[in-house]
């Protein structure tokens, strides 16, 4: 009996393999709930990265819509949402805020310096502790906050160009009316 | 028209499978001489029908038929011939034509050079892959027709992904698919030969070409979308670990160890069982392969166009085949055999144990690649598994493999002794110990992981010379055999191990040399600047706007310049397909026998300068050479004389290739 088992082995592995799948298949990976979405901005007053005396709090921005994009020079893929975000910036349609999560400064400045600086303004969080409350955990992540302070957007990874003209831009459209 | 014609060709195609599956299946189960007769011809018909749907879609993909919503999406009337050809595999409508025609053709093949075959058991094999058949063929016409209208038609296409607009492109994926759908030829002997019962060695000697064929292209499609990755990405890497990469690996692990296993089961009549259950976890992995690819349950760099509903399809059909098979499995195997026994110390036990690593091997790259898929399932959270845990994981699996790599080969069958061993090996591994402990000083800074990568190639490649020396010894004792004549009597199976043995060790100095001194730079250049890199000195001259058929950009003109004097010159471009609106990255590359200079351009800056990443790689061209000579190994094993009565059997997929 038991050498016969024996050979239901693969056959059970599969069998657990393939539940596993089917319950994949109506999950989408790429998709991750933000509790944030139509909540307040958690509150932040950081310091500058061109000034690290100055403190800047997300409250200076009520009133405007504006982007918050969190970057790190050590992370790969905010090399290449970069120009997407320097396009972005150069259209002028709404500030850019950016959060620079977990970094050394010097490191950030360098970073700016080679790639150019699309943000009008850094701010740094050098522990990760807004990030905490922003529920950080794939750089980059990139925010859209509206004149009330609401989170309206949120996106894990790399922004791509349709994101900007898709969701981005009608979003921003219809939050400036 | 004529894409109305394809999708018809394409429907008769599918009626042909099911008319075969039952006849083929039911004839030779029951006996029927007549109902089998059928499944030869059928096979040949199935594959003409496919080849000119096939056609047919190429046409409207050449002739720009953008009435056709596979050619609207996909192609545009700017790009250039070769890449329309090549979109017509692109999307992934177009790759399931492309599956189901390597398909059919490997049947055709199958039923045109398996003479030696009897025709009950020829029937069974025919049978089992015109089921497969009808899997995919009702796949591609129920959720994936490629030859869709779209009405009103577009006026021009959305043109190809730019990152698949590549001569790379090209080949990449008919031969990955060559190797993925071939297996489904080992699978069907397996699956006859648990349904007969006749689960003996005649059966290993049928199945091990097919099988070493299947592997040699998967190892030229792996190796070519490695180096298509390399120089098409802009990163300057080859291997990511990305699901889509470890799909195509994973089967590859396992139809080595497959094709090792098959080797003992013909020669020794051992490890029947577990033959027969890699075949069917090969093919099992390939279908998986499919699975992960198109249904979109992990995340990927290739951003192929995926759909759930597809996905519901695929593994329905895999739970169908992969199940029914082990089922059959669990049914049938406990009634064969054992094989001839073997000592703990014989080429039995160091094949054994490749095969377990390499199986291992596979697993673990498998729970890597599931691993975020399992987590999220069960609730408990969204991660990604990277290249850490595959480098922590896979290295320290394969070394030992890598290790009996050199003894398995010059063991014996059955039963061989230590010192015998230890006294044939102690040269190789003494000289392969102390150069892989000096080498390392002649590169520059030495440093353990490269000591040891070296270690291994050395050892792999001198025991290879050890076992050639033996043999070629061990001959000379004969009547007066000049070196020569031995050399020319080996049989080309024996060569053909060699040198894809010396692949693997070839392999490994490109990994290892890469990984240990691979320079990277990233500076911001303007026109007159130099940066240096090794011994090489580039200087940007020129900056100069581009335009290309269906693309505008950017190409930087740089000098190489070794000791002032300027020896070559380079051209890295940055494109901006105008369609997609995507930018891409089209690095230069100097290509050298002991290494790369990698020049790619990066973001251009406010100031009219430009981020340039360089890389000095050196022996990387050994990876893909290493995987060349692996392949290469497989052509050879075939093309041995035992095989030439039904030596036509390497033919069989060249015609394919040709047709497709």
């Amino acid at each position: 009996m038991m050498a016969a088992t024996r050979f239901l082995i693969p056959l059970g592995i599969f069998i657990g393999v393939a539940a596993f799948l089917f319950k994949g298949l109506s999950l989408d990976p790429k998709e991750v709930p933000s509790p944030l979405i139509g909540k307040a901005a958690p509150d932040f007053a950081l310091p500058l990265l061109n000034n690290s005396e100055t403190r800047f709090a997300n409250s200076d921005m009520v009133g405007k819509v504006w982007l918050l994009n969190v970057f790190a020079s050590w992370c790969g893929p905010c090399l290449d949402e970069h120009p997407i975000i320097v396009n972005f910036a150069r259209s002028n349609t709404v500030p850019v805020l950016g959060f620079n999560y977990k970094d050394r400064p010097q490191a950030a400045a360098q970073w700016l310096d080679r790639h150019g600086d699309p943000y009008s303004q850094v701010v740094l969080d050098i522990d990760g502790r807004i990030g905490l409350d922003y529920g950080v955990y794939g750089v980059p992540e990139t925010f859209l906050i509206d004149r009330e302070g609401f989170i309206r957007y949120k996106k894990i990874g790399p922004l791509t160009q349709l994101d900007v003209s898709e969701d981005i831009l009608p979003l921003i459209e219809e939050l400036s009316r | 028209m004529i894409p109305e014609i394809g999708h018809f060709a394409v429907i008769l195609a599918l009626c042909v499978a099911v008319a075969q599956a039952f006849f083929s299946l039911v004839g030779a189960t029951r006996g029927h001489t007549n109902w089998m007769a059928v499944s030869r011809p059928s096979a040949y018909v199935l594959f003409l029908l496919t080849t000119f749907g096939f056609c047919c879609l190429v046409i409207s993909f050449l002739t720009n038929d953008f009435s056709v919503l596979n050619v609207a999406s996909n192609s545009n009337s700017q790009l250039p011939w070769p890449y329309r050809l090549a979109a017509s595999w692109g999307s992934h409508e177009g790759s399931l034509l492309l599956w189901v025609l390597m398909l059919s053709g490997w049947m055709a093949a199958v039923a045109r050079f398996s003479k030696g075959v009897p025709d009950d058991m020829l029937s069974l094999i025919l049978g089992v892959m015109a089921l497969v058949a009808i899997g995919f063929y009702s796949f591609l016409l129920l959720t994936s027709n490629p030859f869709d209208r779209l009405l009103p038609p577009a006026v021009d296409g959305r043109d190809l992904n730019p990152l698949l607009q590549d001569p790379g492109m090209v080949i990449h994926p008919p031969m990955l698919y060559m190797g993925y759908v071939g297996f489904s030829v080992v699978f069907a002997f397996a699956i006859a030969a648990l349904i007969s019962g006749r689960l003996d060695t005649t059966w290993a000697r049928w199945s091990r070409p097919w099988t070493t064929i299947a592997w040699a292209f998967l190892t030229i499609g792996i190796a070519l979308g490695s180096w298509w990755a390399y120089y098409e990405l802009g990163w300057g890497g080859w291997w990511f670990w990305d699901p889509v990469e470890n799909a195509s690996f994973m089967p590859w692990l396992c139809g080595t160890a497959l094709m090792h296993s098959l080797l003992v089961t013909e020669k020794r009549g051992s490890f029947k069982v577990w033959t027969v259950l890699l075949a069917i976890i090969t093919f099992s992995l390939s279908l998986l392969g499919t699975f992960l690819v198109r249904s979109g349950v992990l995340t990927s760099v290739h951003a192929f166009a995926t759909d759930p509903e597809r996905g519901v399809f695929i593994l329905g059909f895999l739970v169908f085949v992969v199940g029914a098979s082990l089922i059959l499995f669990a049914w049938r195997a406990p009634k064969v055999g054992l094989g001839g026994r073997f000592d703990l110390v014989s080429r039995e036990s160091a094949l054994l144990a490749n095969n377990v690593l390499l199986v291992v091997a596979a697993a673990s790259v498998l729970l890597g690649t599931l691993y975020p898929l399992f987590l999220d399932a069960l609730g408990l959270g969204k991660i990604s598994v990277g290249p850490p845990y595959f480098d922590a994981v896979f290295i320290p699996i394969m070394a030992p493999a890598m290790f009996l790599m050199g003894i398995g080969p010059i063991s014996r069958w059955k039963k061989s002794s230590v010192p015998d061993l230890a006294s044939k090996l102690k040269w190789a591994f003494v000289v392969s110990v102390v150069s892989a402990l000096l080498l390392p000083f002649t590169m520059g800074t030495w440093n353990v992981l490269v000591s040891f990568g070296l270690l291994m190639a050395l050892w792999i490649a001198l025991a290879g010379i050890v076992n050639l020396w033996t043999r070629l010894k061990q001959m000379s004792r004969g009547e007066g055999n000049t070196v020569w004549n031995s050399l020319t009597s080996l049989p080309n199976s024996y060569y053909g191990m060699l040198c894809a043995h010396w692949g693997v060790a070839v392999f490994i100095v490109g990994v290892t040399l890469v990984n240990g001194y691979e320079i990277e730079k990233d500076v911001k250049m303007s026109v007159g600047n130099t940066v240096t890199i090794g011994s090489y000195t580039i200087r940007l001259d020129a900056l100069k706007e581009m335009e290309g058929p269906n693309y505008t950009g950017v190409e930087g003109s740089m000098a190489i310049l070794v000791d002032g004097e300027e020896v070559d010159r380079m051209f890295p471009q940055k494109r901006l397909y105008t369609v997609q609106q995507m930018a891409m990255t089209e690095a230069a590359i100097d290509t050298g026998f002991t290494r790369d200079l990698y020049i790619s351009l990066g973001e251009p800056l406010s100031d009219g300068s430009w981020v340039v990443r360089v890389y000095l790689k050196p022996f990387v061209d050994w990876i893909w050479g290493g995987a060349f000579l692996m392949a290469l190994g497989g052509i050879l094993a075939v093309s041995d004389r035992r095989y030439r009565k039904a030596s036509q059997m390497e033919n069989g997929p060249e015609e394919v290739t040709t047709s497709s």
